[in-house]
């Protein structure tokens, strides 16, 4: 059969269809913000329409008011065709299903939500999509109609969350015109969400600091200086400093939101410069248990798949996570794979909106106690051994055969079965022995987890005990399977692969290096042993020992805010002799600081980030920095006013340095990334083109290791003096401490923070449950 | 160094480990060995080992 696709016939048809779209349409083209933008004036052109037969004074949409309570873009339905494009992006794509068409006939409609509702007050959460997909400026970036079209584009990867979208930046001239989600991007599939997409103009907002400052002490006022003097202020307190009283005086926290040369270079300032390991990083207080679970259980410390492998799930497990707030492009696809058919289990005490949302809706919902991840594991693993629902084969290849009989041993105990346990886990033990038997037997079962696990106390075990399961089940080596760790921050994966604890160095080689040795390189080739593990987080530290505790240099993280207990930091940062801040903006932390070095955003530098599936991409420049320098310069700089003889003269060299010196990056350079979009690590000699999914035939450690994981209850509890139980959450609009969205125009879902406050349980007696912000 | 904070701390990581019987002491000692502070591991070898649990304080005893 042969199809024509162009026949006098067929031009015809579409040239009636495009009259009588024009004889509905603004003429004002030359004044659109979409004009050379629009699909239906190519289209018109294309079919070669220039007549419109039927006069513009019939009934028409063209005094349809324009509806503007988006903050970042307008929908103007006197240019809406009715295609419906913006509807299926919304329920394809975003999965939000919030736009439909209202009314039949002429008087079809694109609408938000309910009647009456507007963008801002419907369900929409601005991701995009609809945007993206409108072929003429029905749906239009404000930026757009403000600024003018887009001159070129640079591809770069989004600062926001551990999804690591990637997206186009557009821009006009020196400003950024508007993010657009790109299509090839292996991590976002050419999706994006209200913070990626539109929440930018923090990079450009008022208060950013451009000009370096100093001050003596912290109760004197900031004074500007130039880089230099700021420089060599620094250089020679941190001298002075180790000179008095020694380089473990001396510090360093890399930021989870730099680029992994700017990382690998602080905490090679940390070692090779100031001559301790007193260096860490926010992952200090959010995935280190990922990090040890991991590695204790599977070899590495890193979740095991690609965000594509959600598409091959039967059953997918959240535990500790709200994916559609904290990571929601990679939730949009989680919920489409849910739409297709795949079961979801949710353990979390909130009912988060995953448990229940258009078209989805949740197998088992598990609402249990916070503080008892482990129970409802081991309550889990007890059905799962207990009812002969392990996959023996898979462990007895696999895994280490004595450590699971030691292990199935033990929690097949009558002391964790889930009637047992739900004393404590508050979980009836019903719903966990079905939500356990879906996950041993419902085909591929995928664990994702989040802050809830790791920010609890026994988060270790917790991980420990989500990988023991995945082993007992065999859902560990294949697509649509694995323990997936969301990562917060952009590059926190990146942070911790790049040695930013002061145990490890870059690849999680232990200081000790029993395998090898310790390697901490300069550009000589000279290479230094430091044996003794270290902290510099003041939140690993008691106040008293911060009082040997002296300078500190601090990249892009407001510890200030981000790290528990605020007295106990404050009070560590205040005993300070020198206290650093290289950021974006003035933070909390900058209270407390000695020197402010101004820094530079991820559309001012060059460099990589990692996602949460050990991706690594591109961070490419598309302005130069505001503040004169991106923040590998600085740090540069930093350690050659120190005498350290650095002269990097680009990211890449930074890159290669850390191939040379870390086995799961040995494969990597810019260039290949330039070539190939993106690698996913380890990529070395057994895996040449990286390793979208891990342990496919075998663990990292050689054989899996059961660990045994017992429930110890929190210290933490609930009595007449602190009758209530706090717990975090995430916001869709809203990022870490705030310090980028709360600078953009999403406060406008999120004016404040905000308690939510659950209702009295009658169960739990004096217990409440109290959710804040984070 | 806060003497009491480092028993506290000691105290949860053996608790944590207990589970595994045998291999817990050995287990808690190398989670200091790779993980504390040198000045950590100082002050608690040079400190008082009443508040310790018996695994907690066999592992230190294994870490001089």
């Amino acid at each position: 059969m042969v199809v024509h696709t162009q026949t006098p016939r067929l031009e015809k048809l579409r040239r009636g269809v495009m009259e009588l779209y024009i004889s509905d349409h603004p003429l004002d083209c030359l004044t659109c913000a979409a004009n050379n933008d629009c699909e239906l004036q190519d289209t018109a052109a294309e079919v070669g329409l220039r007549d419109v037969r039927y006069g513009y004074d019939g009934a028409n949409h063209l005094g349809a008011a324009i509806d503007t309570s988006n903050p970042y873009f307008d929908f103007d339905p006197s240019k809406c065709i009715a295609c419906s494009r913006c509807v299926r992006a919304c329920d394809e794509v975003q999965g939000t299903l919030a736009l439909t068409i209202d009314g039949r006939g002429f008087a079809s409609m694109v609408s938000a939500g309910q009647t009456g509702d507007d963008f801002l007050s419907s369900e929409c959460v601005s991701c995009g999509a609809c945007v993206q997909a409108c072929p003429t400026a029905t749906l239009q970036e404000k930026a757009v109609k403000e600024i003018g079209k887009p001159e070129r584009a640079v591809v770069t990867t989004c600062a926001y969350c551990g999804v690591g979208c990637t997206f186009r930046a557009e821009m006009r001239g020196e400003q950024l015109v508007r993010m657009v989600p790109w299509k090839d991007g292996k991590a976002n599939r050419g999706h994006s969400c209200v913070k990626g997409r539109f929440a930018w103009g923090y990079a450009n907002h008022r208060d950013r600091i451009l000009t370096p400052m100093i001050r003596e002490s912290i109760d004197q006022p900031w004074r500007e200086v130039s880089w230099d003097e700021a420089l060599g202020f620094t250089a020679g307190r941190l001298g002075a400093i180790k000179a008095q009283h020694g380089a473990r005086a001396l510090g360093g926290i890399t930021s989870s939101r730099c680029t992994n040369e700017e990382t690998f270079l602080v905490q090679k300032l940390v070692r090779a410069g100031f001559g301790s390991n007193n260096v860490d990083t926010c992952a200090r207080v959010c995935h280190s248990p990922t990090g040890y679970g991991l590695s204790k259980t599977f070899g590495t410390s890193a979740g095991t798949q690609d965000f594509d492998s959600v598409m091959h799930a039967d059953v997918i497990l959240v535990i500790g996570a709200n994916p559609t707030d904290g990571h929601p492009v990679f939730a949009s696809r989680m919920k489409r794979r849910l739409r297709q058919g795949a079961k979801l289990i949710v353990i979390d005490p909130r009912r988060i909106d995953l448990v229940r949302s258009p078209h989805i809706a949740a197998a088992h919902h598990l609402p249990l106690q916070p503080g008892t991840n482990v129970a409802v594991l081991t309550a889990m693993a007890h059905v799962i051994v207990t009812e002969g629902l392990a996959d023996e084969a898979f462990i007895r290849e696999r895994c280490d055969w004595d450590e699971y009989q030691d292990w199935a041993r033990f929690v097949a105990e009558e002391r964790h079965s889930p009637e047992t346990l739900e004393a404590v886990t508050r979980v009836p033990a019903h719903d966990l022995r079905e939500a356990a038997r879906l996950y041993a037997t419902g085909g591929n079962g995928a664990i994702y987890y989040g802050l809830g696990v790791t920010e609890h106390s026994q988060g270790s075990s917790t991980v420990m005990a989500i990988a023991n399961l995945a082993m007992a089940t065999g859902n560990i080596g294949r697509p649509g399977v694995g323990v997936n760790p969301l990562r917060g921050q952009n590059n926190v994966q990146g942070a911790c692969d790049m040695g930013s604890f002061p145990h490890e160095l870059s690849g999680y080689r232990h200081i000790s290096g029993s395998a090898k040795p310790a390697r901490c390189s300069n550009r000589t080739g000279a290479s230094r042993s430091i044996p003794n593990p270290a902290c510099a987080s003041p939140t690993c530290s008691t106040p008293r020992s911060m009082a040997s505790f002296r300078a500190i240099y601090i990249q892009g993280e407001d510890i200030l805010q981000s790290d528990p207990n605020t007295h106990h930091v404050a009070a560590g940062l205040k005993a300070m002799d020198c206290v650093i801040v290289h950021d974006l903006f003035l933070n909390e932390t900058a209270n407390y600081a000695h020197v402010f070095l101004p820094g530079s955003t991820f559309l001012e530098k060059d460099g990589t980030f990692t996602n949460a599936e050990r991706r690594i991409q591109l961070v490419r420049k598309v302005m130069e920095p505001a503040n004169g320098y991106a923040d590998w310069e600085v740090t540069q700089a930093l350690a050659n006013a120190m005498g350290l003889g650095w002269n990097y003269t680009h990211p890449s060299e930074i890159m290669d340095e850390i191939a040379r010196l870390t086995p799961s990056f040995a494969g990597v350079s810019h260039a290949r990334l330039e070539a190939e979009g993106s690698l996913q690590w380890p990529v070395n000699e057994a895996h040449p083109d990286g390793s979208p999914i891990m342990h496919v035939d075998g663990f990292v450690r050689g054989k899996g290791k059961f660990v045994v994981t017992d429930y110890v209850p929190t210290d933490e509890k609930t009595g007449p003096r602190f009758p209530l139980l706090l717990t975090t959450g995430r916001i869709l609009s809203q990022y870490n401490v705030g310090a980028q969205t709360r600078r953009t125009a999403n406060t406008v879902w999120h004016p404040e923070d905000l308690l939510e406050i659950h209702p009295p349980m009658p169960r739990t007696g004096a217990s409440r449950m109290v959710t804040g912000c984070a | 160094m806060d003497p009491g904070r480092l028993t506290y701390m000691a105290n949860q990581i053996a608790r944590n480990l207990a589970a595994q019987g045998a291999a817990a002491v050995e287990a808690t000692c190398q989670h200091l060995r790779d993980f504390w502070d040198p000045r950590m591991k100082a002050a608690i070898l040079g400190g008082s080992r009443a508040g310790l649990d018996p695994i907690a304080r066999a592992a230190v005893e294994r870490l001089v």
